[in-house]
């Protein structure tokens, strides 16, 4: 359903992606993984069109993202960024259902407030936070809800940008657990980059590892680790020495 | 040569900004022709720009109309002219003094929240969040503040010019020893329909400057905590010096021709 041939992006002289294809089946969890500052951000935020791509093309559902109805298209999205990217202006419970108050998915302010009150629920926030304003949470606290604020219009396609950093091991679990409900039950189709293996584990049907602004592998969840690939190896056990240089 | 090339660089450099401004003005009156509409956005931009800036826009006024009593009555006193303090005052205020020093207070208080906070915004990613939630940043934030300040500043000038001219009464009346009922008198006869409108008008012009440059220069902020700072004391200079070019403009537009 998603389909990347041969992105490029370059920030002045820093070449970040630099020829990336990579296929996201329907309904299906893709995990990326990669070393620090290999571009994976940008990767996901150039699908979105938050970041335009200098050249290759990138398809939904066969349809070129930058050709798209941006409105139609941007609907079927939910996105979680990894800092968080709360509105601090607002209390926690606008934030989550932002999209269930104004536009045209709007919702009269009661039932908002009540499918914000139970997404965070599901995210394992009590709904006491609900009324705070983001500064007033810890850094995982707001993960949390910039994780509920993504799936709080229960969109079709959702990106998650490191759900599980800032997170005590419990906590981590239940967002993969999530994460993985989310794919089975909802039908969504997600695209999750992590850089913690007990989570790729869990979240992923399949897994593309970044490297050097390319796809270096990718392959269903179980084949990872006979892949065979120096570099993978080498990333999922975390051993700093191997072919991935650790002064990048 | 090479000082040709490098003013040939500034012009352009000029004109390119001035592109760039006057597109990011068009963009927004046309967001704020469409729908959606964010009615909540435009009332908090109505209670920041005009309820909050009054106290600010009060004082600077009378202050302002107090020393101008005493330097047209210091002046005047050369040529036996003292009587022309009510006047002078009332033109000076509404036809200048108000609308350019509302602008400026603007200015200083408006202009610079708007870019830090969008700034914020930007670098902190929130601008990047509004879109992935289906809502344009340009409609969200900059429509209903440029709408908002544009209506709103002709009010405070409003404000200003009255307190203004006040002030002076006050001086006049308290210490330059004038006839509390004359001044006033003095004051509405002499002021025309078209110091007042000019006055409103130069406001509008103003407001939209002021609120503008602060989107504009908040949405194209540089990363970091520095872009955030550049581009609030960019977004002040640049409209400080926009309100005053364009007030010789208006002024020059309403009184000359
Ligand atoms: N807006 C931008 N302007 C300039 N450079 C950028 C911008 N966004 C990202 N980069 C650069 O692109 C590279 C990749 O960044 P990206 O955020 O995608 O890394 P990442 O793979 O997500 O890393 P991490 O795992 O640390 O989050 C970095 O070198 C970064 O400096
Ligand atoms: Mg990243």
């Amino acid at each position: 359903m998603i389909t990347l041939d041969d992105v490029h992006k370059s920030f002045g002289s820093n070449d970040v992606l630099r020829g990336v294809n990579l296929h996201v089946a329907k309904g299906t969890s893709m995990v990326i993984i990669g070393g620090s500052g290999t571009g994976k951000s940008v990767a996901i935020k150039s699908i979105l069109g938050l970041v335009t791509p200098d050249s290759g093309t990138i398809t939904v559902d066969g349809t070129d993202v930058t050709k798209a109805d941006r409105d139609a298209f941007l609907a079927r999205f939910g996105m979680l960024f990894q800092g968080g990217a709360l509105f601090d202006s607002l209390p926690v419970w606008q934030n989550v259902s932002f999209r269930l108050l104004r536009g045209s998915l709007a919702k009269p302010k009661e039932e908002a407030r009540a499918i914000a009150v139970e997404k965070l629920r599901r995210v394992g926030l009590t709904a006491d936070v609900a009324d705070r304003l983001p500064a007033e949470l810890s850094g995982g606290m707001q993960k949390r809800v910039g994780l509920a604020r993504a799936i709080a219009a229960d969109p079709e396609i959702i990106f998650f940008d490191e759900p599980t950093t800032g997170l005590d091991p419990i906590m981590a679990g239940v967002i993969n657990d999530l994460i993985r409900e989310i794919v089975t039950e909802m039908g969504a189709t997600t695209m999750t980059i992590t850089h913690d293996m007990s989570s790729v584990r869990t979240i992923a049907d399949h897994v593309a590892m970044l490297h050097a602004g390319k796809i270096r592998w990718t392959g269903p969840v179980a084949e990872m680790d006979s892949a065979g690939d120096p570099y993978v190896d080498q990333f999922i056990h975390g051993r700093a020495e191997g072919p991935i240089e650790a002064v990048r | 040569m090479s000082v040709l090339a490098a003013l040939g660089r500034v012009i352009l450099g000029l004109f390119a900004a001035i592109g760039r401004v006057s597109i990011f003005g068009a963009q927004t009156l046309s967001h704020m022709l469409r729908p959606p509409f964010y009615p909540r956005e435009f009332a908090l931009a109505l209670l920041n720009i005009g309820w909050l800036s009054l106290p600010v826009v009060g004082l600077t006024a009378i202050f302002t109309g107090g020393a101008l009593a005493l330097q047209i009555y210091a002046g005047g006193a050369r040529f036996n002219a003292e009587a022309v303090v009510p006047q002078i005052v009332a033109i000076g205020m509404v036809r200048e003094l108000g609308p350019v020093l509302v602008g400026l207070m603007i200015a200083a208080r408006v202009t610079s929240s708007i870019a830090a906070e969008i700034a914020t915004m930007k670098v902190t990613e929130q601008i990047d969040a509004l879109v992935t939630l289906s809502t344009h940043p340009m409609k969200y934030l900059t429509a209903p503040r440029v709408l908002a300040a544009t209506l709103v500043v002709p009010l405070l000038v409003a404000v200003g010019d009255v307190i203004g001219i006040f002030g002076g009464y006050a001086v006049a009346t308290g210490t330059l020893g004038f006839n509390a009922a004359a001044y006033i008198q003095n004051t509405v006869d002499f002021l025309q329909l078209r110091d007042i409108t000019s006055s409103l008008a130069k406001g509008a012009v103003f407001g939209c400057i002021a609120a503008l440059m602060g989107c504009y220069f908040g949405m194209n902020t540089g990363r970091g905590a520095q872009g955030v700072g550049r581009a609030t004391k960019g977004s002040v200079e640049a409209a400080a010096v926009l309100i005053l070019a364009a007030n010789f403009v208006l002024t020059g537009v309403f009184f000359s021709l």
